[in-house]
């Protein structure tokens, strides 16, 4: 009976251990590359530049977090397809929607219309993949055990990541980008891509509608009760299937006005093309608190920041070579700390016993 | 008599007629038309394409009770109808919007060709419309048939479908005889009309035999035995099956031996990958990173290029390798303890990327050679015979081995305690801590052994190949190995070996597969996961757990010593 008696808390030990190596090395990295100058030199306007590039892929992530985010705060399940809701939604609107009015010559002369069109078209097919996903896989398995779901979600992924690959092809497809929103506009001495400014305002406006939308309307109310306590709302006359339908509903079209944002910044749409956004918008989910809907925004912006400065600063100081190419690493290294070191997040609430 | 919905049966033709549209539209039909099952007659496009209504029309009968032959025919018949539409749709799509090949390029002539049986539009559309209702209604007759016809029937028609799809593997087989003569027997592809018709009368004739006396003769005989003539038979029985395994790489030939050569290396991983998924329900995403980190060590130890550190022979390596991962496990396994369910996914999932990720960036480039990868990669050798193994009927056996091993490993900690602890950490966390188990060493216990295993057969796949390169180990292992253990049968040994056969096998020999095969394996994991939970070949725990609720308190009996002996 006196087998484990010296049961000393190593696991801590090794966790606290990680812990200062990482602290330490980011230490290191931002020493050597502010007062040693090591690696490619940079001025304060490239440090800006980093800043705002980040700030607007950052708020992409957050758009995209908030479907992980409110999908998670009611079912508790990661919903691991909400990238391919993405890309559903950009690649069929760029080929039916964007390319053939960009090729009429009406999205140069009605920018603004013809966005928009593209984006409600973007929207729809999002929303039809989401409800048709969640109607098949992850109803019936509701009651199931939770890994059960997510090992569905992942089916789910990857069928309609090559569904689309069959049925667009796997060639990279152009997105065509009007006129007025190429090249690049000077706001207060800083240099921004268009494109990447309509991304920031425009997420501005979708973070707020959402946010009114799920504090102010009944069907807000609605969604919070549901992802309070399924069986009680279902007991105030709540129909839980329609709510978490329609969540599911409007996660899809805010990542489908993100996709059709992603498509203007970097100018294509190809069936792969949401993976790793879900991935990094996961993080950013988790980043700002999974469950809190201003926490998936601000999670976004600080994963967006962090990924546009970590490699040019404390990798480049570090002295790696390359550093650029670790900016997907860079994303996945904070996932993984985060994870282990404050799980509940920046605003989370106490889910990380009961919940995570 | 009970009477059918005409609104549900419009319903299951939409959508069946969507499903036909989407493996249509995606390029599906016509990449399987390529491979023919019955020369001239059928391919598996076609079967793909045309055995939807028939399903659907038998779908539609199923489970309703005693039904009048025509209700039945008439529903089959409208059945068909709706899925005719959607393709109809696609058809006049075509039509109207010439240039449809720019938006969906797998709409292309050949596909309208296939579905209106080359005979234009119009005349296409009836006779797609025709032959659509008139399958729907075959579905349903097949129904109506009593059950004795019913079987043999369906055994024909699957053994024939089975040995024409399989042809070129069962070609492969009689290389000794001349091609020739095989060729004139089996068609150009697929099997001739004539040898199909033999073939479909047999195996009806023999199902029909078996169901009316021959299964009542044969277990007659089987009681008579006495004990002593029943194990002589197991004993011959299991002698046979040795012998067909060690023989079959010179049976099967060089390609159909590399074909095993992979699926048993999915199979090394699929066991190690099952007892962290399987066993301790610790879903992991990264799998792969194992396998990528036992390959590059063997590189790096066996290899005689630049990158070559020691040039070790390939056998005093292979410890390394599994030592690596083990390694490897341990440390990604600390971080991830306090960690549940679906957090270990993605995280898991985050280490794989990271691994990939480094292996391929300049970084560790003059270590690992970056996306140049490593080559000349040492071979296993015999030191005193002067033996290199090199075809793939040398590690045939070498993998065989490995299986193995890995089997007897992970039924031996299966049913000891740290299989029991494992069980318990799947089934509650908490319960588990409670009653003593110590969550750390075993979470980490099974992350090690199935790093081991992910190391061990990372180690083969180098020396095999002879040269890696990072992009072999993308996420789509990961998932590969995933799939085929939630196919099997999570927990399952034997479900390892059937989801491996089936997933990695089958794709390898319908090589028109290969494009479908992640979309194939996706609708597969969530077909499973909603109609068989358990896997095609569960363990009879899972089973028992997922089905049968009522007899639980017989095996509660057996189930408290099991807890007593966990601590």
């Amino acid at each position: 009976m006196f087998k484990r008696r010296m049961d000393f808390d190593w696991v801590g030990i090794a966790l606290w251990v990680f812990r200062a190596v990482i602290i330490v090395a980011i230490i290191v990295g931002l020493v050597r590359k502010l007062f040693f100058d090591v690696g490619t030199p940079y001025v304060t306007s490239d440090w800006a530049t980093f800043i705002v590039s980040g700030l607007s892929q950052g708020s992409l992530y957050a758009l995209i977090a908030l479907g992980y985010t409110m999908v998670y705060g009611i079912l508790f399940m990661i919903n691991f397809a909400h990238g391919e809701f993405f890309m559903s939604g950009a690649m069929t609107a760029t080929i039916f929607i964007a390319t053939p009015m960009a090729t009429s010559g009406f999205l140069d002369q009605q920018p603004i219309l013809g966005l928009f069109i593209t984006i409600i078209g973007a929207m729809l097919v999002a929303i039809g993949i989401a409800l048709l996903t969640e109607r098949i896989a992850y109803r019936p398995l509701r009651k199931a055990p939770r890994l059960v779901p997510l090992i569905t979600a992942i089916g789910a992924s990857f069928f309609w990541q090559y569904f689309f690959r069959g049925l667009y092809g796997g060639e990279i497809v152009p997105f065509p980008v009007p006129e007025i929103l190429q090249g690049r506009v000077t706001i207060f001495g800083l240099e921004f891509l268009r494109a990447r400014l309509g991304v920031m305002v425009v997420s501005l406006l979708m973070l707020v509608a959402l946010y009114t939308l799920v504090q102010r309307t009944k069907t807000g109310k609605a969604i919070r009760a549901v992802a309070e306590d399924k069986d009680v709302a279902a007991l105030m006359g709540i129909d839980v299937d329609r709510t978490v339908a329609i969540t599911f509903a409007v996660g899809a079209a805010m990542a489908a006005v993100a996709a059709i944002f992603w498509g203007l910044v970097f100018r294509q749409v190809h069936f792969f093309m949401g993976f790793v956004p879900g991935i990094k918008a996961f993080t950013a989910a988790v980043l700002g608190g999974i469950g809190s809907i201003p926490g998936a925004a601000l999670g976004g912006l600080f994963l967006g920041v962090i990924e546009a400065l970590g490699p040019p600063s404390v990798l480049e100081g570090l002295g790696v070579p390359g550093a650029h190419q670790l900016k997907d690493a860079t994303a996945f290294i904070l996932l993984v700390l985060v994870l282990i070191f404050r799980p509940q997040g920046i605003l989370g609430e106490k889910l990380a016993e009961e919940k995570a | 008599m009970s009477q059918l919905s005409l609104r549900r049966t419009i319903q299951m033709g939409l959508i069946a007629g969507v499903i036909a549209l989407s493996v249509s539209a995606i390029g599906m039909v016509v990449t399987f038309d390529e491979r023919d099952i019955i020369t001239g007659v059928l391919s598996l496009g076609q079967l793909l394409l045309f055995g939807i209504p028939v399903v659907v029309g038998y779908l539609i009968v199923r489970g309703n009770g005693e039904i009048k032959a025509g209700q039945a025919l008439l529903h089959g018949l409208i059945a068909g109808f709706f899925i005719a539409l959607p393709l109809i749709g696609l058809i006049l799509l075509t039509l109207l919007w010439p240039n449809i090949r720019a938006a969906l390029p797998n709409v292309s002539p050949t596909l309208i060709g296939i579905l209106t049986f080359g005979q234009g539009p119009v005349l296409g559309s009836i006779i797609l419309v025709l032959v659509m209702m008139v399958l729907g209604a075959v579905g349903a007759a097949f129904h109506l048939l009593p059950e004795r016809i019913q079987k043999p029937l369906f055994s024909g028609i699957a053994w024939t479908l089975g040995i024409g799809l399989f042809s070129e593997v069962l070609i492969n087989i009689f290389r000794p005889v001349p091609r020739q003569i095989v060729r004139i027997i089996f068609g150009p592809t697929g099997i001739t009309p004539l040898l199909a018709v033999i073939i479909f009368v047999i195996a009806t004739v023999f199902s029909a035999w078996w169901e009316a006396r021959g299964r009542d003769r044969f277990r007659d005989r089987r009681t008579a035995m006495t004990k002593e003539q029943e194990t002589r038979l197991g004993r011959v029985g299991r002698i046979a099956l040795v012998v067909l395994i060690l023989a079959l790489p010179w049976i099967l030939g060089i390609y159909l031996t590399e074909v095993l050569d992979i699926v048993g290396i999915f199979i090394l991983m699929g066991l190690g990958l099952n007892i962290v998924v399987g066993f301790a329900g610790l879903l992991d995403l990264g799998y792969v990173a194992f396998f990528a980190i036992g390959a590059y060590v063997m590189g790096l130890l066996t290899s005689t290029g630049d990158l070559g550190v020691v040039g070790l022979p390939f056998w005093i390596a292979l410890p390394f390798s599994v030592l690596a991962a083990t390694i490897a496990g341990l440390i990604l396994g600390v971080p991830v303890l306090r960690m549940r369910g679906d957090y270990l996914a993605i995280v898991t999932l985050g280490f794989g990327e990271i691994i990939r990720v480094l292996a391929a960036s300049d970084l560790l480039k003059p270590v690992i050679g970056g996306a140049q990868g490593i080559i000349k990669i040492g071979r296993p050798t015999v030191p005193i015979l002067d033996f290199i193994f090199v075809q793939p009927q040398h590690f045939y056996y070498l993998i065989l081995f490995g299986c193995l091993l890995a089997i007897w490993v992970s039924s031996r900690l299966r049913d000891r305690r740290p299989g029991r602890r494992w069980m318990a950490l799947r089934e509650d966390e908490d319960v588990a801590e409670a009653v003593g188990i110590h969550l750390v060493n075993t979470k980490l216990l099974a992350f090690a052994v199935g790093a081991a295993f992910g190391g061990l057969a990372g180690g083969i796949f180098a020396s095999r190949l002879a040269s890696i390169f990072p992009h072999s180990f993308n996420l789509l292992i990961s998932i590969n190995v995933l799939s085929l253990i939630i196919v099997g049968g999570i927990g399952s040994l034997p479900g390892v070996v059937v989801g491996a056969l089936f997933l990695v096998g089958l794709p390898e020999l319908l090589r028109e597969f290969a494009e479908y095969r992640l979309l194939l394996y996706g609708a597969l994991i969530i077909l499973m996961m909603l109609l068989r939970p358990e896997g095609l070949w569960p363990s009879p725990i899972r089973k028992r757990e997922l089905h049968a609720e009522p007899d639980i308190a017989e095996h509660e009996g057996i189930q408290h010593e099991q807890v007593a002996d966990l601590v």
